[in-house]
C-alpha cells in the first residue's frame, strides 16, 4: 500500500498483504486505514456509515442503557488485546446489530467531521467543537464518558491512520 | 529542625545584586520570560527520565541546552492494592509517569508515542509549557503514532503534566500525570537526598479491598467519592521494603505532586517539620518550618528536611481517613544513630486497654472473597489477608519484631498447637508469652476476620517461612473461634 492511502502499521498482524493468520479467520479485519475500508465497502456496493449513521444504531434506550454505558466504558479502558474475539461474539442491540461494543473500534465515513479534507487536516487545527459538530446527541452529556472517548478516539485519526483495535462495518440505505 | 539555610542567604544576595544591577527598578512581570526565551541554546542531549521514586540527577550545565524527550504512553494492568487489579493509562508504563527534569531557558523538543496496544487516542498538558493547552494541542496521538512538539522552559518551577484528552478526568483518574521539574538557574540547594512521590485517588466498581480486576467508575469519579487515594499509584508502593531509605543526620527532598483527578492534599510527614517548602511548586518563594503543606489536584510542591533521629516517618495526606482507610500512606525509614536529646523513644508502656477496644475490626472486607476450593487456593488467599493484617506487626517474612511482635516464621507457639492459634488469632492475646525461646508481653487485638479468611491466612502461615505446612479449614475455625462480644469483651 502506499503511504498515503495507509501508514506503517497496515495490516500489521497479517504475514503478508494477501494472507492471514488462521486463527483471524472468524475476527473482524483491523489495522486498515479509512481509504482501504471504504474502498472495500464501495467494492461491496456499499459505504462506511456516517458517523450520525453509527451513533443511531449504537444509542441505547429503557432501562438497560446505565448498564449498557458501564460496560461499554470498561471495554473502552482496557488495552487491545493481540487477538480479538470472533465475529459476532459480542452483545446484540435493540435493532438486532451485533458487536457494536466489545470487539473494535470502526471508522466511520466522516470519523473526523470533515468528510472532504480528511487526509489533509493538519493536527494543529483539531478542535473539540468537532466533538459537538456532527450534530450527535450522546457526546454533549458530560456524563457520558463512552461518547466522548469514542468521539476523541475518532478525532485523533487521519484517514491513511491504521490502528490495532480499529475496524469497520459497511452500510446501505434500507430498500 | 534547622540547618544552617545558606540558600536563603544566597537568594537575599543575589536579589540584592539584582536590585542594583536593575538600577532600582521593578521588573515588570514577564521579564524573566523574556531573558530565557533569549538565551541562547547551546548543544543537544536526551533527557534522563525516571520512574518514581527515584529523581533524575541534577542540572549542573551553566548554559541552557536542546533536551530530547521521548516519553511513551502504555495501558498496563497493575495492583492498586493487595489482589486489587486495575488498568492504568500511563506516562512510560507507571504511575505517576516518568519524572522530567530540565533547566530554566531549556528548548525541549518533546515526542509523545502512543503504544500500539494503546485502547486510546492521547496527548499532554505540561503545566511548565506556554502556549494554549500546554502541548495538549499539539501531542493529540492515536495508538501506535507518535507526535512531536517543541517548547522553550521560560518559567522556573515544579509542574504537573497530564493527558488532557476527553474525558479528561477519566484519564487522569487512570493515572496519566507526573512532574516536570524546570530547574532555576544555579540549581537547588543541594540535599543528600531527593525523591519523587505523587498522590492520586482512584474510583473502582467495587468497594475498597474487593478483589480482582476493577473498572473504573464513573458515577464514583463524579461525584467524587475515591476508593482509593494512594502515593505512586499503589496502597504498598512506598511501604516495607519499598520504604524510601535515609540517613539519619541527612537531609531529605521529597518532589511531591498531586495528580488528583479531584483531591486536595494535605500533605504531612508523621514526626517531621519541613525546614523548606516551596509551594505550589514555586522555586522562587521558600517558607520555613511547615508541619502540613497543602497541594492542590494539579499542582505539586517541594519539600526540604533533615531527619535528625532513626526510625520510620509516615507519609500521609492528613484527610486522615484517607491515610488510614483508602490508602495514602508511604514510609521514610532512617537508620543510624538514635540521639535520646531530640527523642527519647518510649520511657514506659503499660499496657491500656478500654472497655470495647479489644476487637479490631479487619481492614480486608470478607463478604464477596471467593471460597478457596483448595490448599494451594487457600494459601494464595491468606497472602493476600496477611499482607493486609498482619504484616504490619508481624512483618511480611514473619520474623516479627525483638520485644515487640513474636515471630510467626518457625515459631514453636505456632507449630505446637493449630486450635490455639485460631483462639489466638479470633480472641486476641494479651500477656506474657514465649516464641523460640523470646518472652513477649504485649497485646495482640482480636481479629473480626471471617471463618474463611482466618482459615486462610493460617493456612498461608503455617505453609510459609519453615513452618508445619499445617491446613486450617473454614469450619475448623467456626468450630474453635473465640466468640467476641460487640464491646469487644471475649464472651465465651
Ligand atoms: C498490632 C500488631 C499485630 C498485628 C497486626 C497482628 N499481631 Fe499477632 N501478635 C501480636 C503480638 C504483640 C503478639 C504477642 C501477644 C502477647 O505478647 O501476648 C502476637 C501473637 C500472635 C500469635 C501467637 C504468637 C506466635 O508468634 O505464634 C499468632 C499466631 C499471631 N499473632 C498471628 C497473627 C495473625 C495471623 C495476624 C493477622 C491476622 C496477626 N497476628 C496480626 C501483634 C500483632
Ligand atoms: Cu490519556
Amino acid at each position: 500500500m502506499k503511504r498515503v492511502f495507509a501508514d506503517d502499521h497496515y495490516l500489521a498482524q497479517w504475514p503478508t498483504n494477501l494472507s492471514f493468520a488462521k486463527g483471524l479467520a472468524k475476527s473482524p479485519v483491523t489495522s486498515v486505514s479509512w481509504f482501504a475500508a471504504e474502498a472495500y465497502c464501495e467494492w461491496k456496493g456499499k459505504s462506511l456509515p456516517t458517523t450520525d449513521q453509527w451513533e443511531y444504531a449504537a444509542s441505547e434506550s429503557g432501562k438497560d442503557a446505565e448498564k449498557m454505558k458501564e460496560k461499554i466504558l470498561a471495554w473502552y479502558e482496557r488495552p487491545t488485546k493481540a487477538k480479538i474475539p470472533p465475529v459476532g461474539s459480542g452483545s446484540v442491540n435493540r435493532f438486532g446489530i451485533h458487536d457494536l461494543f466489545g470487539l473494535v473500534w470502526e471508522w466511520t465515513l466522516d470519523f473526523n467531521g470533515l468528510i472532504q479534507s480528511a487526509e489533509a487536516r493538519e493536527s494543529g487545527s483539531k478542535d473539540t467543537n468537532q466533538f459537538c459538530g456532527s450534530g450527535s446527541l450522546g457526546a454533549l452529556d458530560p456524563t457520558d464518558y463512552a461518547s466522548f472517548m469514542r468521539y476523541s478516539f475518532r478525532n485523533s485519526l487521519k484517514a491513511n491512520f491504521t490502528v490495532a483495535s480499529l475496524g469497520f462495518r459497511c452500510a446501505r440505505e434500507a430498500p | 529542625m534547622r540547618y544552617p539555610n545558606s540558600w536563603n542567604q544566597v537568594k537575599r544576595l543575589s536579589a540584592l545584586i539584582a536590585f542594583i544591577l536593575a538600577g532600582a527598578s521593578n521588573a515588570p512581570a514577564g521579564d524573566n520570560d523574556q531573558k530565557n526565551l533569549d538565551e541562547q541554546i547551546k548543544g543537544e542531549e536526551r533527557a534522563v527520565l525516571t520512574d518514581a521514586p527515584n529523581v533524575p540527577p541534577a542540572i549542573t550545565r551553566k548554559n541552557a541546552t536542546k533536551v530530547i524527550v521521548h516519553l511513551e504512553v502504555k495501558e498496563v494492568e497493575g495492583e492498586i492494592s493487595s489482589g486489587v487489579r486495575y488498568v492504568f493509562w500511563t506516562f512510560g508504563g507507571k504511575v505517576p509517569g516518568k519524572f522530567i527534569r530540565i533547566r530554566e531557558g531549556d528548548l525541549v523538543e518533546f515526542h509523545l508515542d502512543n503504544h500500539p496496544s494503546s485502547k486510546m487516542p492521547h496527548n499532554i498538558d505540561l503545566h511548565a509549557v506556554t502556549g494554549p493547552g500546554g502541548g495538549a494541542a499539539s501531542s493529540f496521538t492515536a495508538p501506535g503514532h507518535s507526535s512531536v512538539f517543541s517548547f522553550k522552559a521560560l518559567n522556573p518551577g515544579l509542574y504537573i503534566y497530564h493527558c488532557a484528552t476527553a474525558p479528561v478526568a477519566m484519564h487522569v483518574a487512570n493515572g496519566m500525570y507526573g512532574l516536570i521539574l524546570v530547574e532555576p538557574k544555579g540549581g537547588l540547594p543541594k540535599v543528600d537526598y531527593e525523591y519523587y512521590v505523587v498522590q492520586g485517588d482512584f474510583y473502582t466498581k467495587g468497594k475498597n479491598g474487593d478483589k480482582g480486576l476493577q473498572p473504573f467508575s464513573m458515577v464514583k469519579a463524579i461525584d467524587e467519592r475515591p476508593d482509593y487515594v494512594v502515593f505512586n499509584g499503589s496502597t504498598s508502593s512506598l511501604l516495607e521494603d519499598r520504604a524510601l531509605p535515609v540517613k539519619a543526620g541527612e537531609t531529605v527532598r521529597l518532589f511531591i505532586g498531586n495528580g488528583g483527578p479531584n483531591m486536595t492534599s494535605s500533605f504531612h510527614v508523621i514526626g517531621e517539620i519541613f525546614d523548606r517548602v516551596w509551594p505550589e511548586g514555586n522555586t522562587n518563594t521558600v517558607t520555613e518550618n511547615v508541619a502540613t503543606t497543602m497541594i492542590p489536584a494539579g499542582s505539586a510542591a517541594i519539600v526540604d528536611f533533615k531527619v535528625n533521629v532513626p526510625g520510620n516517618y509516615v507519609l500521609v495526606d492528613h484527610s486522615l481517613t484517607r491515610a488510614f482507610n483508602k490508602g495514602a500512606l508511604g514510609m521514610i525509614k532512617a537508620s543510624g544513630e538514635e540521639n535520646k536529646l531530640v527523642y527519647s523513644g518510649k520511657i514506659s508502656d503499660e499496657v491500656f486497654l478500654p472497655e470495647g477496644s479489644g476487637i479490631r475490626v479487619a481492614d480486608q472486607k470478607s463478604a464477596k472473597a471467593p471460597v478457596a476450593t483448595s490448599k494451594v487456593e487457600r494459601v494464595a488467599a491468606g497472602r493476600a489477608v496477611y499482607a493486609a493484617n498482619c504484616a504490619a506487626c508481624h512483618q511480611s517474612n514473619g520474623e516479627g519484631i525483638p520485644h515487640a511482635f513474636p515471630p510467626l516464621a518457625k515459631a514453636d507457639f505456632l507449630n505446637a498447637d493449630k486450635l490455639r492459634a485460631i483462639k489466638v488469632v479470633t480472641g486476641g492475646l494479651t500477656g506474657k508469652v514465649t516464641v523460640n525461646g523470646q518472652e513477649f508481653n504485649g497485646v495482640m487485638p482480636a481479629w473480626s476476620l471471617s471463618d474463611e479468611d482466618i482459615a486462610n491466612v493460617l493456612s498461608y502461615v503455617y505453609a510459609s517461612w519453615g513452618n508445619s505446612g499445617k491446613e486450617v479449614t473454614a469450619q475448623e475455625v467456626k468450630a474453635n473461634r473465640v466468640k467476641v462480644g460487640a464491646k469487644g469483651q471475649v464472651v465465651e
